[in-house]
């Protein structure tokens, strides 16, 4: 009865986040008294695991697991989990493991809690932290199903290193052909992401153009951060919908998230509310982001953007 | 093309949020409740199909009585028919359950849901009812077009998009990027008139026990106030986010 993890991978490579919920995993195992098994799929290197309190690793290479499908993944995740006779799950909060956890949950008759920021206050009932109303609160959810389906937030649990090594065993699922097939794929690759970053930039209105995001990005370059923006931006079509953050937009619970000419509407608050250090900079006092903020600028975003972008670059290449 | 959206009533984006009972339930105190954002993208894209191609829409909401004033600015928005299932929608998966019945009962080719509701934020809805019904599931959707049984959509991915091509019936969970923000619909007077002579049924529910409960609701701690840094002395800033947040 080991809990189970899926640890997502990206061209054959671990996630940081798959890292994460190893972490959290272990962490859960801990509680329950058990072991952690992790799935892996078309992972080349799955070594790494162990040193986040992975004690078996399920490695499943398959052709029909090269693009991401939720339905075979659920399957395969599914079967893992019926093999180990796991009653906890644990997956990450990516668009991808969002997409796959609800399919997951009817296969496993399982309930789900999603959004979840901490580990479970109680495991008889099983009630965990979950963050809702878009971060404006948060929300202790017991879940009732013998198997239980945890998805962790990003950035929530951090990573945990225990010293170990997990052993492998091959597992190969029985999946039928996928319904829905992948015709093209639209990705930067070497840009982070907003749901992989530690660091989030991200500008407003404030900017006045497209054309000044050369700075942002070159900030956001600097951190090695991802770029984000208002919604106010997006649909001026200054930036794409992707980059949006907000109640309808992306949530974004970065370590740092540093907002440039933004002025702190309720819907963007929400969205942003759950990332740890705020910076704001704004020429107007008066924005309400200065109330959320944890540190702050009154400035205008031309003059200082560029100059704390040089001061970064001395401080890195001390 | 039979079309059903799903439609969430959910608390105003500008909602501030609050608990009673000992903060075991939300306090709609004051609230004003709307269509759930994500669907509204999803009853627009709707809306297109039926005028461009040919489809009936119907709306479905799992709730009290008091979500009828949603469904019945989805019908001014100009879907054709109603549904409202008689039970509070309390978790995920019962909804789904609920929503997998009139699925079941009715048959629709496809349905559209929003990737989330914004007042709980579970995300979990449309897969589950996909895997409940057995049709083929697009999430994070943020473009669609039908041809026949054959379906071209696109979806938002970390970091980027991609797209994929299926078939009905589909549940897919739609987002802002569907329909452009300048293409929903504010009902207008003709609109509201109709939608008082569209049926609005309300069905009973199947059995479906809750797999999850909510214990208890707290609020974020509240906050310090804001650290100012000069403009002229940036070096600061970079001093507490490196020794004192410990973020850099």
């Amino acid at each position: 009865m080991s809990v189970l993890v899926y640890t997502e991978s990206e061209q054959g490579q671990l996630k940081k986040t798959a890292f994460e919920v190893a972490s959290y995993a272990k962490a859960v195992a801990d509680q329950l008294g058990t072991t952690v098994t992790a799935v892996a799929v078309n992972t080349n290197d799955i070594s790494a695991l162990g040193n986040y309190g992975v004690d078996k690793v399920l490695n499943i290479t398959n052709d029909q697991l090269t693009d991401f499908n939720a339905k075979s993944y659920a399957l395969a995740i599914q079967q893992a989990a019926e093999q180990e006779n796991s009653k906890v799950v644990i997956v990450s909060s990516s668009a991808d493991s969002k997409y796959l956890a609800p399919l997951l949950a009817v296969g496993l008759n399982a309930g789900y809690a999603s959004n979840v920021v901490a580990t479970p206050s109680s495991t008889s009932p099983f009630t965990v932290k979950r963050s809702a109303f878009t971060n404006k609160a948060f929300e202790n959810i017991e879940v009732n199903t013998e198997v239980k389906i945890v998805g962790v937030s990003n950035n929530a649990f951090g990573l945990v290193e225990s010293m170990g090594s997990a052993s492998v065993e091959d597992f190969s699922p029985s999946l039928p052909e996928s319904q829905v097939k992948v015709e093209s794929v639209d990705k930067a690759t070497d840009k982070v992401t907003i749901a992989d970053a530690e660091i989030v930039v991200s500008g407003g209105r404030g900017l006045k153009g497209p054309e000044n995001w050369g700075m942002i990005e070159e900030l956001a370059d600097v951190l090695g951060a991802a770029t984000a923006c208002s919604k106010p931006v997006s649909d001026l079509g200054w930036r794409p919908h992707g980059e949006h953050v907000g109640q309808t937009g992306k949530p974004v619970a970065a370590n740092l998230y540093i907002a440039i000419g933004i002025s702190g509407a309720i819907q963007h608050l929400a969205g942003i509310n759950a990332s740890k250090v705020k910076v704001v900079i704004n020429t107007d006092p008066e924005a309400p982001f200065f109330k959320a903020a944890d540190y702050g600028v009154v400035g205008d975003a031309f003059e200082v953007v560029p100059e704390l972008i040089e001061k970064l670059k001395a401080f890195k290449a001390q | 093309m039979k079309i059903l959206v799903c439609i969430s009533h959910v608390p105003d984006t500008t909602s501030k949020i609050n608990f009673t009972d000992g903060n075991t339930k939300f306090d709609s105190n004051g609230v004003q409740f709307v269509i759930n954002p994500n669907d509204e993208f999803g009853l627009t894209r709707a809306m297109w199909f039926k005028e461009k191609q040919g489809a009936s829409v119907t709306v479905v909401n799992v709730g009290g009585p008091e979500t009828e004033p949603t469904l019945r600015k989805a019908l001014a928005i100009g879907a054709d028919e109603a549904i409202r299932v008689n039970t509070p929608a309390t978790d995920g998966f019962s909804v789904a359950k609920q929503l997998a019945n009139v699925v079941k009962e009715e048959g629709y080719d496809l349905v559209i849901a929003g990737r989330e509701s914004i007042d709980y934020n579970g995300g979990m809805v449309p897969g589950m009812l996909a895997g409940l019904t057995d049709a083929n599931f697009v999430n994070n959707c943020i473009g669609l077009e039908i041809e026949g049984e054959t379906a071209k959509a696109t979806r938002e991915i970390d970091g980027g998009k991609e797209t994929v091509s299926t078939s009905l019936p589909l549940v897919i969970g739609g987002q802002k990027g569907l329909v452009e923000e300048s293409d929903l619909r504010i009902p207008n007077m003709r609109g509201i008139m109709m939608a008082r002579k569209k049926p609005l049924n309300v069905v009973e529910p199947v059995e479906a026990k809750p797999e999850t409960t909510s214990a208890s609701f707290e609020k974020p701690a509240p906050k310090s106030s804001v650290k100012l840094v000069e403009p002229d002395n940036l070096d600061e800033l970079i001093n507490l986010l490196h020794n004192e947040a410990k973020v850099i």
